[in-house]
């Protein structure tokens, strides 16, 4: 859709870093106005840090954002609502107790004083309601309000701002399949009002289903820009994530031992009360990893959850060595000798004001040797931590260091000799080298695979697609809280797993 | 004396004695909304008691002592909100400290103004025709004073305030996800100050309404717990302005008839009501909806910083 | 090319003792500093107040006995509120949990009728389980119901108080003399025995030193401590680990709403020896021993020495007035300062200021 009037936006080769990464790697974008745009891409891809740099949430450190044809500085959303941008979060900024119209009103300075007058508001919402169709009771509270509907708060709260220009962050991952459709309309009904919409997405349909032109973005660059019309799923699965050459690590066959872990139409809620976990059933064998893909928030960290005592599962069944086990509490999965390697190792994965040695014991604590009675044994935590210490290279001025003193690789350095000292019988890790630097990458790696080498049965659980496909001897794919399919990892065909961990089910599974 | 002049001279004095727990209790209320606890009012309390007190008896004016007594009280919340907001520290240590250094301080310094009478005190009023008015006259109009009337009028105009103007939206938000109120550009901090300062300001007034208008004198310790009152009954008002109204008078009520309820209830066990009552409110409201409907701020006692999301 | 000179600002990772220490000794020097401009405001040197203060409470030996039977109730209420704090249950309600530990210790004394020997072991006990359970109903509320402890204990606090006074004035009412209304003495084998001179009730005061190293003990090298640390410093962690946040919280709460309760059986076993008006049994010291508590960075041994601290702080308080005729109130100013000026202080342990000179 070519048009004369030139760019609602244009983004011009913008870089964005952060410690230790490059976010956004000189980016071009181009954004017609009147079209639905997407934004394509894996979790670090750069999406969201891109459109956070043009909601004026950060500064770029280079290049230039532009608004019909004019150069701007975005110094903050402030100054983004003033150029008639929006932005709709993916975790909604709401205040829960308020009702909508105070949500809506609330930071407006309409020049009318500290007094409002809410029947003008009420009008004014119930106008923008009327015209877009989205309904919804002004007076109701919002956390009386089901998850969709507090979304179309949110939209409503930039339409009463005047945009021009919507951005949208994975904005279906909290919706009901009605409820999509229901955006969806909604979008369409903005765009014909002369609305320009940019809209995050990982999802292939989505893109599919509701934009004009896509932007795929891999790795703080931008691949590829297209028309919808002029291109199909299997090509952007493909440019999503990368046809690089893989390169397997050593690895000896797998040799399949008995069956481990068995979860059955696993059903789980995440934090805000809405399905995580939609029926997940798959097996895990000792001897084998079992890599988990797929996009971040996908259900991924709630599985882990619920296998590792920390989430209460709605529904389903899991059995460990034909053992039943569902919603076992943390302490009897522990005493399992199910190993678990958070993904947030800072928060939960150690205490960081506790000394290595003292976090080494975490979960061992109650155990001889290290306690007998009600007494901790110092004299063997401390053998145990000069053991580990020198078993992992953990390096630190002594066993006594806090622990948050440590660098990241360090850190895990610790989390991976506790959890593995019980030599347990599964392992459940996440995100397992996320932000770790190639040295201490390669020793979780290796670690892992020696694991897998003793008989140990492995989840790992990775937005690295490249790990999974190294370390894996199976790969099973995680989309919406389902899963998408099962496939060897031998052989398997990276086009396939990015389709995937966009939306489409393997084939054989459809339902 | 007869049922009805029985009930009037209840009511009457309910008014009087229930004037500084109003006052202290909306003042709260709005340090709490914006998401700040502060202990610290009954030393702000006995801070305005004394420094109105001594600034009646040196001017002669008893409402420039009130005036003192509401800058003691804000100048007190004022350090609390610096702790509390600023430094980020611990406000229930924060409030604490403040509560033993007022009643220390006037303690101190209010040693030698004991017994010493206050020539002007504020007067009590009569309006003649409308305490004509059959029952509600004689409570409302007659010997209350300008305080009384103040503090009620503040009811629906803070209630106002807080449930239907743009100030009020802000300090719930503030209070309740102050992440949410900070991404909307309010300046977060800046709310909590003026709401600490609103609370310290009433609650020093509360405290020289005792020590210039209730029954004028000073005695050191003269807020006797009033302050503490005044946190029970935030609470037990479910943070709205109107039921702290409705508290503060019943409670002053029934402190009033304490002695005269003894045949049925003991005074000692009355007066531990409002504390009971205040952890009865707590309890219910603790299950899930009705805390969001009705709870405590959500953000109450925790410091905010931007980016700790 | 451009010279700055700045300061950078940093979270200091984690706060050496010496840095502590330095910065405990700031506080209370500050606030030394501050209280001496109200004593220069009475007409008094800071320095001759400061002096027969120290005189007055360390220097006779009637002096340091009325020291130490002060620092008896704030040693056991301190170091029970170091394990409360330790697992971030804000225990405001130490107060109340004396009292009724005083109420168990006169109900066993008064109404028991135990024979002698097993009377004052009966009291401890009974103290102890009184000032549990009173601390054990906002930890339940707290851990069942997401209460918020800082106000229930708080409100506790004042229920105790008039439950108190209602006994006193009512069922329990002994002879009344001046106005003032108590219980009966107790009988004689209820009465703590004293050191020879002093009001130094010497059982409870080992009583509560005992506890201190056992609590010292407990957080340090037990598997019950461990799980209050790891509680205390990161309660996500704690989750992960599989600790259990109600049985590690009513742990707490037993210890230090029963330590308070032995505080309170002191007081009225071993000071009164009947049970009377509450502001007589306890002058704060539920809320004084939060400061001593703090001050000693919760550390369960370092509360032996703050506790001693503000015991000079009240002999001090009574020795002004005697002295310099200078009210009592000024101790509360001085122990406002020091808590006012140890949380500011913590600031200064939270981060780090240096000096930058960048080119």
């Amino acid at each position: 859709m070519d048009n004369s009037e030139g760019y609602a936006i244009e983004l011009r080769r913008i870089v964005k870093r952060f410690p230790g990464v490059v976010a956004n790697d000189g980016i071009d974008l181009k954004v017609h106005r009147g079209e639905i745009h997407c934004l394509l891409g894996e979790n670090g891809a750069g999406k969201t840090t891109l459109m956070r740099v043009l909601y004026g949430l950060y500064r770029p450190d280079e290049g230039e954002i532009i608004l019909n044809g004019q150069p701007v500085q975005m110094t903050s959303p402030r100054a983004a609502l003033n150029h008639h941008i929006g932005m709709v979060h993916q975790h909604f900024r709401l205040v829960p107790t308020l009702s909508v119209e105070e949500n809506i009103v609330l930071g407006l300075d309409e020049g009318t004083g500290p007094f409002l007058n809410f029947r003008k508001t009420r009008e004014k919402i119930s106008a923008i309601a009327d015209e877009y169709g989205l309904s919804v009771d002004p007076q109701a509270k919002v956390w009386q309000l089901a998850v969709g509907q507090q979304q179309r708060v949110e939209i409503l709260k930039t339409l009463y701002r005047e945009v021009d220009i919507l951005i949208m962050d994975e904005p279906t991952s909290v919706l009901t399949p009605q409820e999509v459709d229901q955006l969806f309309n909604t979008l369409r009904t903005l765009v014909d009002d002369g609305l320009t919409i940019i809209f995050i997405t990982h999802k292939l349909d989505e893109v599919m289903q509701v934009s004009n032109r896509v932007t795929v973005l891999r790795q703080g660059k931008v691949v590829a820009t297209l028309l919808t019309a002029e291109t199909d799923k299997p090509t952007l699965a493909r440019l999503m994530v990368g046809r690089e050459v893989v390169f397997r690590l050593e690895k000896s066959p797998m040799e399949q031992r008995e069956k481990l872990l068995e979860v059955n139409d696993l059903h789980a809620l995440n934090d805000r009360g809405l399905p995580a976990l939609r029926g997940v059933s798959f097996d895990l064998f000792g001897g084998e990893i079992l890599g988990v893909a797929g996009v971040s928030g996908n259900g991924q960290s709630e599985l882990a959850e619920v296998l590792t005592g920390l989430r209460k599962a709605t529904k389903g069944r899991v059995s460990l060595a034909k053992k039943e086990v569902t919603n076992c509490s943390t302490r009897e999965i522990i005493d399992l000798n199910v190993a678990h390697v958070p993904a947030e190792r800072i928060r939960i994965g150690i205490v960081p004001a506790l000394s290595i040695r003292e976090n080494l014991i975490l979960k061992d604590y109650r155990h001889p040797p290290f306690s007998r009675w009600a007494f901790l044994n110092n004299k063997k935590t401390e053998e145990n931590a000069h053991r580990a210490m020198s078993d992992y290279q953990i390096v630190a001025p002594s066993d006594e260091t806090p622990a948050m003193l440590l660098s990241g690789g360090n850190i895990q350095r610790v989390i991976l000799a506790r959890e593995l000292s019980k030599n347990p019988s599964l392992i459940v890790a996440a995100h397992p080298t996320y932000g770790l630097d190639v040295g201490a990458t390669e020793q979780v790696r290796q670690v892992l695979l020696a694991q897998r080498e003793r008989g140990v049965a492995t989840l790992l659980i990775s937005e690295d697609l490249e790990e999974i496909m190294t370390l894996s001897d199976r790969i099973l794919v995680m989309f919406n809280g389902e899963v998408m399919g099962i496939i060897d990892a031998e052989g398997a065909d990276i086009e396939e797993i990015g389709l995937m961990m966009a939306g489409t089910r393997q084939k054989g599974e459809e339902l | 004396m007869g049922w009805e002049t029985w009930i009037i001279t209840t009511l009457s004095r309910s008014l009087a004695y229930g004037t500084p727990l109003l006052l202290g209790t909306l003042g709260e209320i709005y340090a709490e909304r914006s998401g700040v606890l502060n202990l610290g009012v009954e030393g702000m309390m006995i801070m305005g008691a004394y420094s109105a007190f001594t600034t009646a008896y040196i001017t002669g004016s008893p409402w420039l002592g009130i005036l003192m007594a509401a800058v003691v009280g804000g100048a007190f919340s004022l350090i609390h909100a610096f702790t509390s907001v600023t430094l980020k520290a611990n406000q229930v240590v924060s409030g604490l400290s403040l509560t033993m250094l007022g009643l220390g301080l006037s303690g101190v310094f209010g040693r030698g103004w004991e017994g010493k009478p206050l020539p002007a005190s504020i007067p009590k009023i009569t309006v003649s025709g409308l305490s004509k008015i059959p029952f509600l006259g004689p409570i409302l109009f007659e010997g209350q004073n300008l305080i009384v009337y103040l503090s009620i009028l503040l009811v629906p105009l803070l209630w106002y305030v807080l449930y239907r103007t743009r100030i009020g939206i802000t300090i719930r938000s503030v209070g309740e996800s102050p992440a949410t109120a900070d991404s909307l550009g309010i300046n977060v901090n800046r709310v909590r100050y003026l709401c600490v300062l609103l609370g310290g300001v009433l609650a020093g007034v509360a405290g020289g309404y005792l020590s210039v208008a209730y029954r004028p004198a000073w005695t050191e310790g003269m807020t006797a717990g009033i302050g503490w009152i005044v946190i029970a009954l935030t609470i037990f008002a479910f943070w709205n302005p109107v039921y702290g109204m409705l508290g503060a008078y019943l409670f002053a009520a029934l402190y009033h008839l304490s002695y005269r309820l003894q045949p049925w209830v003991s005074p000692e066990l009355l007066k531990a009501m409002p504390y009971a009552f205040a952890i009865l409110v707590l309890i219910f409201v603790s299950r899930g909806t009705l805390q969001k409907r009705m709870g405590a701020p959500a953000a109450l006692t925790l410091p905010y910083t931007r980016g700790e999301e | 090319m451009k010279r700055h000179v700045g300061f950078k600002v940093e979270r200091r990772p984690v706060a050496s003792g010496r840095v502590v220490l330095l910065v405990s000794l700031l506080a209370i020097l500050a606030a030394l500093v501050v209280a001496g401009i109200f004593f220069q405001i009475y007409g008094v040197s800071p320095i001759r107040a400061y002096q027969l203060i120290l005189r007055g409470s360390l220097g006779s030996r009637f002096g340091l006995a009325e020291t130490v039977r002060r620092a008896i109730p704030l040693l056991l209420c301190g170091v029970g509120l170091t394990i409360a704090f330790r697992a971030l249950f804000w225990n405001i309600g130490a107060e109340g949990q004396l009292l009724m530990g005083a109420v168990a210790a006169a109900g066993v004394a008064l109404f028991t009728g135990l024979p002698g020997p097993l009377l004052l072991p009966a009291m401890f006990i009974g103290g102890f389980i009184g000032g549990a359970a009173w601390g054990l109903i906002p930890a339940i509320l707290k851990v069942k119901l997401g209460v918020n402890d800082i106000i229930t204990t708080l409100m506790m606090n004042y229920i105790a108080i008039y439950f108190v006074e209602w006994l006193i004035h009512g069922p329990w009412k002994g002879p009344s003399v001046r106005g003032f209304a108590y219980t009966d003495t107790f009988p004689r084998a209820a009465w703590l025995p004293t050191i020879y001179g002093t009001r130094i009730h010497w059982p409870t005061l080992v009583l509560g030193l005992v506890l201190a190293v056992v609590m010292y003990v407990l957080v340090t090298r037990t598997r019950s401590g461990f799980e209050i640390r790891v509680i205390g410093e990161n309660p996500d962690a704690a989750r992960f680990a599989g600790i259990s946040q109600l049985k590690t919280t009513l742990l707490v709460m037993l210890i230090s709403g029963g330590f308070a309760g032995l505080a309170g059986v002191g007081e009225v076993a071993g000071i009164h020896l009947r049970l009377l008006g509450p502001t007589h049994i306890s002058m704060g010291y539920g809320y004084t021993a939060i400061i001593v508590a703090w001050l000693a960075r919760r550390n369960p041994l370092a509360v032996i020495v703050t506790s001693l601290l503000f015991g000079v702080i009240m002999v001090g308080g009574d020795v002004i007035k005697v002295s310099l005729g200078l009210p009592f109130q000024l101790i509360n100013v001085f122990n406002g300062l020091i808590l006012f000026f140890l949380i500011g202080s913590e600031i200064l342990l939270r981060y780090r200021i240096s000096f930058l000179l960048r080119s």
